[in-house]
């Protein structure tokens, strides 16, 4: 007996890409094209996946890509979108595939843009935590107490000094239809999110949690199983917000912070107190989390 | 044919119905608005069919309008001053990707300190990203020029974008007869917009990846290449539309009453329009002047500056802007055709009008006074640049 096959065969990112060994967001552009398939337009600014599709003529990619400035993924989907309406192509993706740095930080104010107009996009940003292609430089999605090479430990201990920026919450409060957070080690979710996202008229986002064993200084072995523990710890959580709906997709029994933190060296600094500070700041998320499944469930079920 | 009375941001709003733009993202801002509410009114009127993408900066403007056009969609977008400053990263992304995007923008003054009048740094400092650059003199011509853009913009040879300039206010805001053609003389003028490479699921390429030293100045230099022959083709699609209005602009220059003069001024926008007004009654007088008026930017025309150069005793370039450090920007434009050039002309730098000031027929009759003036005696020592009527007196107070 043969077993389900869960996740599609297709495959439309070819062999031979120039991501580093273990790269979580190969990953994630396998697992999204895989759920998108071919009738799909991708737009990739300035990022890792601008550089891994391979160097001019060669690309690793069978969908059309469109290079486009750092922080113009937003405006480049939208412009996309409007030019295949005016053409009259109807059936077609359209797919912005930014980082964390191109989405949190400089391209957040198109995106913002995007999301306000409701055009019928799919926005990914892949997570990383932090501006890997450029030599692992701290972002706005760099978690509290990294080290990074522009907040490093030296002797006054000038690591990351803020949380997480919370960018589910701030597309949240767009009121667009689809918001989800998926990870590379959970492919059949990811996939199933990425599916849900396209069916879905209007502006969606997807946040996709991916491991960058080069800057996050960790065993290249470990770019899937440390999602697992970043899930079981709180410092990436898994669930969608479906037309305000909040929905946990995944509720791991709770594992101690240190041990996720000190498989890499980008954390291995953390002093005790620091680690619970952190450990605090994510448990509170997670506890804000429940409240609003609660909440939103509630008030959805109570309405219908 | 109809003549209807229409700004120029009106001219420009109809000029991008005539050419059936598909896409237009745009962004407001003084004095360039109206041009973008009048589209959102042609659309919303049913006269115009074209998606308006209201984005939330000039930068996403440029890059939708970029994307789009990548997607194979006709791309049209204005803007002005700042919002120009703020497209220039796209402006050149627009030129490297071969996307010929249409783009008006309506001339203004930089700040601090804030001024929406004319100006025309906003676009002297845009000559590098490799955009094609159409000057206009009046509401007709920027109306004409949004068609004949599109159409040397969009050719396979060319594909780069282009920015037609109109001065704030002396045109986006004042009502002048013009020409509005038939919509069916226009579709023969310029075709739908078909390029050769686009983004296609079924041939599915990448655009803008990555490319290695070698490869990169191989790209540049076809961008070079495109450019220097748009020269041929932007006087071509100006006897087309000659043919088909009786409207001709000039070619790469329009030069008024150039054939025997000695003097000529050579200068932007509408206080050329002044000037040739002061030309002829200067001409009544008996004095051989004439009037260079720029027409294209980018590519440069410097075939018709060097032939001027071989006729004239001395050009006068007026600058309404500077290049601070180095002269007004088309004053080092002229130069810079003329150090290669046998027995080059005398040259003489006036800025002038800067920031929206009256540029008037006295000031004109004054700088060709000063131009003959210098010719025979040399610049004294006020040297080759004269920021014309500041108020420390350098300028002869009956002359401001």
């Amino acid at each position: 007996m043969m077993a389900k096959l869960t996740i599609p065969e297709e495959e439309l990112m070819s062999p031979g890409h120039m991501g580093c060994l273990g790269c979580g967001a190969t990953q994630a552009m396998r697992y999204v094209l895989k759920a998108a398939g071919k009738r799909t337009i991708l737009s990739i600014p300035a990022c890792c996946w601008a550089v891994m599709p391979g160097v001019w003529p060669n690309t690793c990619l069978q969908v059309p890509e469109l290079y486009t400035p750092f922080e113009t993924t937003g405006a480049s989907i939208s412009g996309i979108r409007a030019a295949l309406d005016a053409l009259g192509q109807e059936d077609i993706n359209v797919i912005g595939f930014a980082g964390d740095g191109g989405t949190a930080d400089i391209g957040i104010q198109a995106l913002s843009g995007t999301a306000d107009r409701e055009d019928d996009v799919l926005y990914i940003m892949y997570d990383n935590e932090a501006y890997m292609n450029t030599g692992i430089q701290r972002s706005g999605s760099t978690p509290l107490g990294t080290w990074t090479t522009t907040t490093p430990v030296g002797v006054k201990g000038d690591w990351e000094k803020s949380p997480k920026k919370n960018v589910t919450a701030i597309m949240a409060a767009h009121g667009i239809p689809y918001i989800a957070t998926a990870t590379t080690g959970y492919p059949e979710d990811l996939i199933r999110k990425v599916k849900k996202a396209l069916s879905i008229k209007g502006t969606k986002f997807i946040q996709i949690f991916s491991p960058c064993p080069t800057g996050w200084k960790m065993d290249p072995a470990l770019t899937v199983s440390i999602t697992k523990e970043a899930l079981s710890t709180r410092a990436f959580n898994l669930f969608e917000i479906e037309n305000g709906v909040y929905r946990i997709t995944m509720k791991p029994k709770k594992t101690p912070l240190k041990e996720y933190l000190m498989k890499q060296g980008r954390f291995r600094h953390m002093p005790d107190d620091l680690i619970a500070k952190v450990e605090a700041g994510l448990d509170t998320a997670y506890e804000n989390l429940l409240h609003l499944e609660e909440f939103t469930q509630k008030k959805a079920g109570s309405s219908q | 044919m109809v003549k209807e009375l229409l700004t120029g941001n009106k001219a420009t709003a109809y000029g991008a119905m005539l050419a059936r733009a598909q896409v237009i993202p745009a962004y407001p801002i003084t004095p360039q608005t109206t041009i973008v509410e009048r589209i959102a009114d042609l659309i919303s009127e049913g006269r115009m069919e074209a998606k308006f993408v209201k984005v939330e900066s000039e930068h996403s403007a440029m890059a939708a309008a970029v994307a789009a056009c990548n997607t194979g969609a006709r791309a049209f977008t204005a803007t002005s001053s700042h919002g120009l400053a703020l497209m220039h990263e796209v402006l050149m992304w627009a030129a490297g990707a071969r996307t010929p995007v249409v783009v008006v923008n309506v001339n203004r003054a930089m700040g601090p300190p804030w001024s929406v009048w004319a100006d025309h740094q906003d676009a002297m400092a845009e000559r590098d990203t490799g955009i094609i650059q159409f000057w206009c003199e009046n509401n007709q011509e920027i109306l004409d020029t949004v068609i004949m853009a599109h159409k040397v913009a969009e050719d396979p040879d060319i594909m780069l974008p282009a920015l037609i300039n109109q001065d704030a206010f002396f045109l986006s805001h004042t009502s002048e007869p013009v020409d509005v053609p038939d919509q069916e003389m226009v579709d023969r003028f310029l075709p739908p917009f078909n390029p050769k490479e686009k983004l296609d699921v079924d041939d599915p390429k990448g655009f803008g990846s990555l490319v290695m030293p070698p490869q990169y100045m191989e790209f540049r230099a076809k961008m070079a290449k495109s450019m220097d022959m748009a020269r041929d083709l932007i006087r071509k699609v100006d006897r087309e539309w000659e043919e088909l209005t009786g409207r001709s602009y000039g070619g790469m220059m329009d030069m008024y009453r150039c054939d025997d003069a000695e003097f000529i001024l050579f200068g932007a926008g509408t206080m050329m329009s002044t000037a040739k007004d002061v030309v002829d009654d200067m001409r009544n007088e008996g004095r051989k002047v004439g009037i260079a008026r720029l027409r294209i930017l980018r590519p440069f025309p410097f075939e018709e500056v060097r032939y001027l150069a071989d006729r004239v005793k001395a050009i006068g370039v007026m600058d309404r802007t500077y290049t601070f450090g180095q002269g007004g920007p088309l004053y080092n434009e002229v130069n810079a055709q003329l150090y290669n050039h046998t027995n080059p002309p005398f040259t003489k730098n006036y800025v002038i009008g800067v920031g929206g000031r009256d540029v008037i027929p006295r000031h004109i009759r004054s700088l060709f006074d000063d131009l003959e003036k210098v010719q025979e005696n040399g610049y004294g020592e006020e040297g080759e640049i004269h920021w014309w009527g500041l108020l420390d007196g350098s300028t002869p107070k009956e002359e401001m």
